[in-house]
């Protein structure tokens, strides 16, 4: 595989609970983020997964170097893009951008569709000069399947859809390298979902473009990813590329989760299998000792309370060459029998 | 579709609208479905497509204005509830026919502990004290698998997480034992391990008590869990109606088969997904003929002219298509290989 774009190695986001009002102390830190690694190669596309609170939109939002980071490195093509600032941290940025989840609220709606396709050529003037941005914009629209006439026209008048074309246009009008991409179809209806995804996949082809894909829904993280991370609580638990986790999944959460995705397709309905978790994410202020999905997890022994489980290929699978044979955090990973 | 006397409720030809500032909007125009004591329904649209205003016309909570029904029946277990007085159809609802709404934490109130909120159903409907009341709350979070019920009663809504407080609106609709439950998106905010939960613990429920249900969702999986018939709607009209097999089969509607073809699935691996195109029309607007004609594959002259009727496909299945036929050879052979 190509080199990787992104290097990312012990990233740490603890956000203190304070106590007090004039005086205030630390009492406390919820652990949105702890210990994530994993690298992002060119032209690859890397899904994130994860349950609400895991920590997957607080992981793009350090990427960005929207968040500052706790502890641990971001690396942009060798370079810490987490203790960068000012004019340094804007040429970073260039690359790296982003598409958000709501394109109801992150489009302000006094701006035209040309001056938010357009405003990235304001940070980055260097980018685009001055006289030609207009028609860099309406190049723009075209790319992304909207009529260019439209450049005058304010959100409010843009279907969910279209909307959501509209931020990936301005996520793209700096041609950057890596777009991290915060689950940017979950608000959208079943119909208008394919129409994104497939011009998200075209764009990558077209401008050899890095994804960083954070959703919850696993159907169509698999459908976009070359590699999946599933991630519970601050924590990677298992990484693999989308074959490995979708067929051969050896953390008992991925497949916790995975069986409970509904099929749809009614046939067999009755024999499915599907296991389901008992109770409730613990709070990332206060994670479980150990493994963290221990609470939850059928398989937990007494062993997953002391020892926290390393993401790494798991002893029964080291020096096989199977497709099990990939990094998953636990103890007793092993393949479900079918 | 097929209205036998013995429907538990039977809609008939209803026709909802909203008057706003730039027009009527047309949210509800003429749809027809009925569900039986102990069956499922699945009612699917997208949003806009007239499937949550529906329901709110069944259980009358619906705003008027601006919304208004302008024709139609509502028949429950023979009774038409659009022409009860206010004071029976509260009757009615609650005892008869409870909701389930997508978001809990809006629907809950938030300043009332859960026992008080479970407790008021007995006190008003049943009259019984405070205190029995007290007891059957706890009974009933008990019921909906809620832990420590007992200590948890007198606590608020707040203080629970999202799948506690689905189960806590799910306690609620099945507290006087209703023989219908209309359940509006019950998952649709939840995570899909806690989705799992919920959606069983509403079948188990179902089942114990012979409840009716229609569930209304856009989620294509959790109707093929549950369902035992769909009804597709589109721009406020049902578009396609049959048995949950079936319709996964062989759909009898371009914009069924849209739908079916565009979800990624998770046992699937692909690029290209195939996408309907275009939008979904503004219910000012609604095109002439058949409204998804704009967006249909298989569109024709007649299409843009003519409403099609609801054509009987085969027993329970009906189809709005004036080319049903085409779209039914199409799948087959397609799923043929």
């Amino acid at each position: 595989m190509s080199e990787p774009i992104l290097q990312v190695r012990d990233l740490v986001k603890h956000f203190p609970l304070t106590q007090g009002i004039l005086f205030k102390r630390q009492i406390g830190a919820v652990k949105a983020v702890d210990g994530v690694s994993f690298d992002l190669h060119k032209g690859e596309t890397l899904g994130i997964v994860g349950e609400s609170g895991c920590g997957k939109s607080t992981v793009a939002r350090l990427l960005m170097n929207l968040e500052r980071a706790t502890s641990g490195q971001v690396l942009y093509k060798g370079q810490d893009i987490t203790r960068l600032r000012g004019r340094a941290l804007k040429a970073v940025r260039r690359n790296i951008q982003m598409v958000f989840q709501d394109p109801y609220t992150s489009l302000n709606p006094r701006m035209t569709v040309g001056d938010i396709v357009g405003e990235p050529f304001d940070i980055h003037p260097e980018v685009a000069p001055r006289g030609d941005r207009r028609r860099r914009v309406q190049e723009l629209l075209d790319v992304v399947g909207l009529n260019p006439e439209y450049i005058n026209r304010y959100p409010h008048q843009f279907s969910g859809g279209q909307r959501q074309r509209i931020g990936i246009a301005r996520g793209l009008a700096l041609r950057p390298e890596v777009i991290v991409a915060d689950e940017p179809v979950s608000a959208l209806d079943v119909s208008i979902q394919a129409q994104v995804i497939n011009l998200m996949a075209r764009l990558q082809d077209e401008f050899d473009l890095s994804y960083i894909f954070i959703a919850h829904d696993l159907s169509i993280v698999r459908h976009i990813s070359d590699r999946v991370a599933v991630m519970y609580l601050g924590k990677f638990m298992e990484l693999g590329d989308e074959d490995q986790i979708y067929e051969h999944s050896t953390h008992p959460y991925t497949q916790a989760l995975l069986s409970a995705v509904p099929v749809p397709d009614p046939a067999g309905r009755e024999q499915r299998k599907r296991i389901i978790l008992h109770g409730d994410v613990p709070s990332p202020a206060a994670p479980p000792s150990g493994c963290v999905f221990r609470t939850r997890c059928w398989k937990a022994q007494e062993r997953c309370a002391r020892e926290v489980p390393l993401l790494a290929v798991p002893e029964a699978f080291r020096g096989t060459h199977g497709p099990a044979a990939h990094p998953s955090a636990c103890l007793f990973a092993e393949e479900l029998k079918g | 579709m097929t209205s036998s006397p013995t429907a538990l409720l039977d809609v008939r030809d209803l026709h909802v609208a909203f008057r706003t500032r730039e027009g009527v909007a047309k949210a509800v125009n003429g749809v027809s479905y009925s569900v039986n004591a102990g069956e499922t329904l699945a009612v699917l649209g997208e949003s806009g497509s007239g499937k949550s205003v529906t329901a709110q016309a069944i259980t009358g909570i619906l705003d008027t204005p601006p919304g208004f029904i302008s024709k139609g029946e509502i028949l429950f277990k023979g009774t038409d509830l659009l022409r009860m007085s206010g004071g029976e159809r509260r009757k009615v609802r609650g005892a008869q026919m409870a909701m389930i709404f997508q978001d809990a934490l809006s629907a809950l109130n938030p300043v009332l502990n859960v026992g008080d909120q479970l407790g008021e159903m007995f006190v008003v409907h049943r009259g019984m004290s405070h205190k029995d009341a007290r007891a059957k709350a706890v009974e009933l979070m008990d019921r909906v698998r809620i832990p420590a019920a007992r200590e948890r009663v007198g606590q608020y809504p707040h203080q629970f997480s999202g799948g506690m407080r689905q189960r806590i609106m799910i306690a609620m609709a099945i507290a006087l034992e209703p023989e219908l439950i209309i359940a509006d998106e019950p998952t649709t905010a939840l995570d899909v391990t806690v989705q799992a939960q919920v959606m069983e613990l509403l079948a188990e429920l179902r089942r114990e008590l012979g409840m009716g249900l229609i569930l209304i969702t856009h989620d294509l999986g959790v109707v093929a869990d549950v369902a035992d018939k769909i009804a597709v709607m589109y721009a406020g009209r049902i578009v396609e109606t049959a048995p949950v097999h079936e319709i996964y089969r062989s759909p009898a509607h371009p914009y069924t088969k849209g739908l079916l073809e565009s979800i990624p699935r998770l046992d699937q691996k692909g690029r290209q997904l195939y996408a309907i195109k275009g939008l979904p029309p503004s219910l000012l607007r609604i095109p002439p003929g058949c409204a998804f004609h704009p967006r249909c594959p298989l569109a024709r002259q007649v299409c843009r002219t003519d409403e099609p009727p609801l054509y009987e496909v085969g027993p329970g299945r009906r189809s709005a298509c004036h080319f049903w036929k085409e779209c039914l050879v199409e799948r087959t052979d397609s799923s043929g290989a």
